[in-house]
């Protein structure tokens, strides 16, 4: 008997390194074509730290849609509520926000953002009991259902603060640039960067090296069977929704900081993108939509430098583009 | 002998369609029960019944005399029972090792028991490692069976473990699932492969049409050619 499993041809695990090497290529293609130096490092660091960003937000929805398919065309209401609720915190503390102090600043910072995540994360509880439980497996309801909690949300925050945009202002140490020679590199953005591969690093680390990341990763690819073997997947389902709620709301309180404002359909404004990336990166794939957050941003930046009138498409098109060499995503982790 | 499962008049529909029709058996502790039948008979809803993966609309089923019918599936797994289904579901993402670290629910891997499982599988120790989306098929079947039988259970619902296998990995598996047998596990299984059947069976049970139409010992079926051809529509040599 033994000889049979011995003898069993057995390809070597392969590992799939060609998407992870597109942002490089597509990098390295765009500096002949950019010409300045400087601008071709700024632009660079630019979609890096506008990927970072998009994957935040995006990191918690491919999870949910590979996790218990549930498409949740609501996940711009978390983002939106988020940056809402560092508004309220940064705006009344200005003095603490403005003050040269990078501490003081981190002193309000850091608290406004816990808090979103807070929030959002108990918005997430409560949409995923009241919306998204009685529509398990049924696609259309979900859409209908969750695409209305987005409306009811986003008109909410408009009944409560009204239709104008609210200027949000960086705190002061994340103001300006470092200057290197003839490039400058923008604080804040060095700081998304930072903040987007912690998050990346310890979600990997979770689903790697934890039971509970083993779990996401086995009920991504076969959730009856992770029940067959005695695990409830509804819980770890809950607890990834709130995850991923909260992870949206920290996105939407780092885009709003970005752009230094704050607007009631800022939510729906990034659905469209967070969900582009999270189909290029193959649904439920972390790595996925991570490559795939980063090569969204920088066809939107190289894109928007060197032919502004194709930004408008160009994520759409490198979508189409994806799908045509991978037609699951990137990564394809589920078999859906 | 005392029976560890036992199912009466239990009624399954999926969607419109009445596929288990009043289903009605006992599974005898530490034997082997054979679930036969032509294809599409209802043995793989019988499997998934009882697992809980799809809800028994009316009758009852009991493990160790408690009722089980209404219970989720993993609270029917934490009540002992451990499931191979038909398309193996290895987790392919995952290593050989993480597989089988997640079917070990209630701790970290035992060695005894990983020694005796490389014994007869030792492609998984070799492929430790390795992902299982990489493994052949008879490898992936072992795993899949390797994941149930990690941990002690008490009854192990095994859904044709030898289909698409090569002859010679279908003969490993056979002696494998003796082995786990010889250890006095109780286990019903759902196999088309007639010399299987034969080698394993305690008792059999046949389908058709969603219902139990023969129930005996499997000795007593293997010798009845004209019994075969009635219940099976051809005889158990002729399925060879």
């Amino acid at each position: 008997m033994s000889e049979i499993a011995a003898t069993d041809a057995l390809p070597k695990p392969k590992r799939d390194i060609a998407p992870l090497l597109l942002p490089v290529v597509l990098a390295l293609l765009m500096i002949p074509l950019i010409g300045s130096e400087s601008s071709w490092v700024t632009l660079t660091v630019a979609s890096l730290a506008m990927g970072m960003m998009i994957f935040i937000m995006a990191s918690g929805l491919t999870l949910v849609f590979g996790l218990m398919d549930v498409l949740n065309f609501g996940h711009g209401a978390f983002i939106a509520v988020g940056a809402y609720v560092a508004t309220l915190v940064l705006l009344p503390l200005a003095s603490w926000a403005q003050a040269d102090s990078l501490l003081t600043n981190l002193a309000v910072l850091v608290p406004a953002a816990l808090l979103s995540m807070g929030v959002t994360g108990a918005l997430g509880l409560v949409v995923e009991r009241v919306l998204v439980l009685p529509v398990y497996g049924q696609h259309l309801k979900q859409i209908l259902m969750t695409t209305g909690g987005l409306i009811v949300a986003e008109q909410t925050l408009y009944a409560l603060f009204g239709p104008q945009i609210i200027p949000l202002p960086l705190p002061t140490a994340f103001r300006g640039s470092f200057i290197l020679g003839d490039v400058a590199i923008s604080k804040y953005r060095l700081l998304a960067l930072l903040i987007g591969l912690v998050i990346f690093i310890a979600i990997e680390l979770v689903l790697n090296r934890t039971k509970i990341g083993l779990l996401i990763r086995a009920g991504v690819e076969n959730r009856e069977m992770v029940e067959a073997l005695g695990y409830r997947i509804r819980r770890l389902f809950l607890g990834v929704f709130m995850t991923g709620s909260a992870l949206a709301g920290l996105g939407g309180v780092m885009w709003g900081l970005y752009r230094e404002q704050v607007h009631a359909s800022i939510g729906d404004e990034l659905t469209v993108l967070v969900f582009i990336v999270v189909i290029i990166g193959g649904l439920g794939s972390i790595t996925g939509c991570f490559i795939g957050a980063i090569l969204v941003a920088m066809v939107a930046n190289y894109g928007g430098f060197l032919v502004p009138k194709l930004a408008l498409v160009s994520n759409i098109l490198l979508m189409v583009a994806v799908l045509m060499w991978r037609p699951r995503g990137l990564y394809a982790v589920t078999s859906r | 002998m005392s029976t560890l499962l036992k199912l009466s008049g239990v009624e399954t529909y999926i969607g419109r369609y009445h596929i288990l029709q009043g289903v009605d058996f006992e599974v005898p502790e530490g034997q082997t029960t054979m679930l036969l039948g032509r294809n599409g008979a209802g043995k793989t809803t019988t499997l998934r019944t009882i697992m809980g993966l799809w809800q028994a609309k009316s009758g009852s089923i009991s493990l160790a005399g408690e009722s089980i019918e209404k219970l989720a599936t993993p609270d029917i797994a934490q009540r002992g029972v451990g499931y191979v289904p038909e398309s193996m579901a290895v987790f392919s993402d995952l290593t050989v090792k993480e597989n089988l670290v997640l079917a070990a629910r209630n701790g970290p891997l035992d060695d005894a028991q990983l020694a005796w499982i490389f014994g007869f599988f030792p492609a998984l120790k070799k492929f430790w490692l390795s992902r299982a989306g990489s493994l052949s098929g008879g490898q992936k079947q072992m795993l899949s069976i390797a994941r149930a039988i990690v941990e002690p259970r008490k009854l192990l619902l095994i859904d044709e473990p030898t289909k698409g296998l090569a002859p010679a990995i279908v003969m490993s598996l056979i002696e494998c699932l003796k082995e786990i047998k010889r250890r006095g596990a109780t286990i019903l299984l759902v196999e088309q492969n007639f010399h299987a059947a034969r080698e394993l069976g305690d008792q059999v049970l046949v389908m058709d049409n969603g219902t139990i139409v023969h129930r005996g010992e499997m000795a007593a079926l293997a010798a009845d050619v004209p019994l075969q051809e009635r219940l099976l529509g051809l005889s158990l040599e002729a399925h060879q």
